[in-house]
């Protein structure tokens, strides 16, 4: 579990990116952290492994105020994903997975090994791993970076917009093969994304900023469509409108599930049909519905 | 001909000379302009005075230099140690700026992601600075060691053992021969110089050498697409 309790963050420039924020980020769930641009996520996310230290407040990871943690010790146990992969180009991809590895000392050669794993564990060929990262695909390089955050297997992964610079059609493949390894490794996961679909799609919680650092609404994905806080929450869900302002109506006397522009969405089913927990979804012909996945601990919510 | 036959021995020893007078310049300007250039770099406030001495150091005529040195520095008027020094600094005034650029070149993300994932700052310099920085610095030194050997020939007018030699002693005597030893000389030395620096290059920066051809990532990019169809 993951505390912040009433940080700020206020740069030497006077900018104040997160204002008196306070969140419990449960273990093994993934929490997304959304908004636009600017609005204070990168900077949260961090503070979690120390690369920003808070103005205020203290964040504690199980128990512990992290400000009395050696910052570069306590980034090798967290996993880091980001934007653009964040691989050092001058290492090739087997040596780019067993980074964190060789810096915690284990032997250049076992970690290696390992890291030809973890390729198999997020799907890539194992003849790339002698690759350097430029000769790879955007999607691979993605996959190489949640490769690297994993291979000390951390507690935590970090993950900050990690699949924003690749197409669509990939980002979507990136984004169950995400949810496929969740169910294995059960990680305690924040991520990072200014795109709602995506935060509803990946969240067991979701925060919803406004901008430094203000939450407009924490909450289950089902939580916060069922009642947004505000206009702003809303507007930003898109609760109102396109696809996720579903109503029924009557065809041939049964019920059919239709969008704003009278397109057939599905049909409603007993809820014991086993897809009830995420109505909120979105994407109802994704055949990837993770209806096997632990609601988020109540106790654990967000505050 | 014969004259190139008979002085064969002396050619080959001052052209070694030569040589080894502008390989300690360039190596020693080069080690100590790396850690100026990463604080110029580092330390944006302090980067235009830091650029802008050593930036004046080049402006400083070389003959006046070379016979000022002696004084400065305690050594023989004939010391090759002036002219060495000498070139060191003209080499640092090079490489600094270079130096500078190169840091400036690696890209800020993955400066961010090597912290992030746990390098120390001293782990990343030599692990990921260095290393990106590679590849203008390599143009530094490169620029550095021709103009280092060309310099060093001048250092003949106050009689410091160089290639320069021939190209004096042959005006003075008006033989085209000798002079040509010299020009030719020098030029061997620095093409052969530039080839090792770049050879080098290649060795060390294997991730530089084989840029990514369009074909191979167009071909990495259509087979994501196909798996994630
Ligand atoms: N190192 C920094 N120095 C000064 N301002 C910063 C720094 N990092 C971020 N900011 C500012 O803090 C605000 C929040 O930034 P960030 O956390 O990156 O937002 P997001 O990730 O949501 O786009 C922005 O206004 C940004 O300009
Ligand atoms: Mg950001």
């Amino acid at each position: 579990m993951i505390e912040f309790r009433s940080v700020t963050k206020r740069f030497p420039d006077g900018t104040v990116a997160v204002r008196d924020f306070s969140l419990v980020i449960p273990s093994r769930r993934i929490t997304v952290l959304v908004g636009s641009s600017g609005s204070g996520k990168t900077t949260i996310l961090r503070m979690i492994n120390r690369m920003v230290d808070p103005t205020s407040g203290t964040i504690e990871i199980d128990g512990d105020d992290i400000a009395g943690i050696e910052p570069v010790g306590l980034r090798r146990g967290i996993g880091y994903v980001m934007q653009n992969a964040g691989l050092l180009p001058h290492r090739r991809v087997a040596d780019n997975i067993a980074t964190v590895p060789v810096l915690r000392g284990v032997r250049r050669k076992d970690a290696r090994a390992r890291a030809l794993e973890l390729m198999d564990t997020v799907g890539l060929d194992r003849s790339l791993a002698e690759r350097y990262p430029s000769q790879l695909s955007g999607g691979q390089q993605q996959r190489v970076g949640v490769a690297r955050g994993l291979a000390v297997d951390p507690n935590i992964l970090l993950m900050d917009e990690p699949f924003g610079a690749v197409d669509p059609l990939v980002r979507a493949e990136l984004q169950r093969e995400l949810l496929r390894l969740q169910r294995d490794l059960d990680k305690t996961v924040v991520f990072v994304t200014h795109d709602i679909d995506e935060a509803l799609l990946l969240g067991d919680q979701i925060v919803i900023f406004t901008t430094g650092g203000i939450v407009a609404q924490a909450g289950t994905p089902q939580e916060i469509l069922a009642a947004p806080a505000d206009e702003f929450v809303a507007r930003f869900v898109g609760a109102d409108r396109g696809k996720r302002a579903l109503h029924v109506r009557e065809q041939n006397g049964r019920p059919v599930v239709v969008d704003s522009e009278g397109r057939a969405a599905g049909v409603l089913v007993p809820d014991d049909a086993g897809l009830g927990a995420r109505a909120g979804d979105g994407s109802p012909a994704d055949g990837s519905a993770p209806g096997g996945r632990p609601e988020p601990a109540r106790d654990g919510g967000a505050r | 001909m014969s004259w190139l036959l008979g002085n064969a021995d002396q050619i080959v020893q001052i052209t070694l000379v030569h040589a080894w007078y502008s390989a300690l310049p360039i190596v020693i300007g080069f080690v100590i302009a790396i850690p100026i250039g990463w604080l110029a770099n580092r330390y944006r406030v302090g980067r235009g005075t830091i650029l802008a001495v050593v930036g004046l150091l080049y402006a400083v005529p070389s003959l006046p230099l070379f016979v000022a040195l002696p004084s400065l520095l305690g050594t023989r008027i004939l010391d090759p140690a002036n002219v060495i020094v000498a070139l060191t600094i003209y080499a640092i005034a090079i490489m600094v700026r270079t130096a500078s650029d190169a840091f400036a070149s690696v890209e800020i993300d993955v400066l961010l992601s090597a912290t992030a994932v746990g390098f120390s700052t001293w782990r990343r310099f030599w692990s990921v600075e260095l290393p990106l920085a590679g590849p203008v610095l390599l143009s530094g030194i490169r620029v550095v060691s021709v103009s280092t050997i060309s310099l060093l020939s001048v250092g003949s007018v106050i009689g410091v053992t160089s290639l320069g030699y021939f190209f004096l002693d042959g005006f003075q005597r008006a033989f085209a021969l000798e002079i040509i030893v010299g020009i030719v000389g020098t030029i061997v030395i620095a093409v052969i110089s530039d080839l090792l620096l770049s050879l080098a290059g290649r060795l060390l920066m294997p991730w530089n050498a084989r840029p990514p051809s369009r074909r191979a990532v167009r071909r990495a990019e259509a087979r994501t697409l196909v798996e994630a169809a």
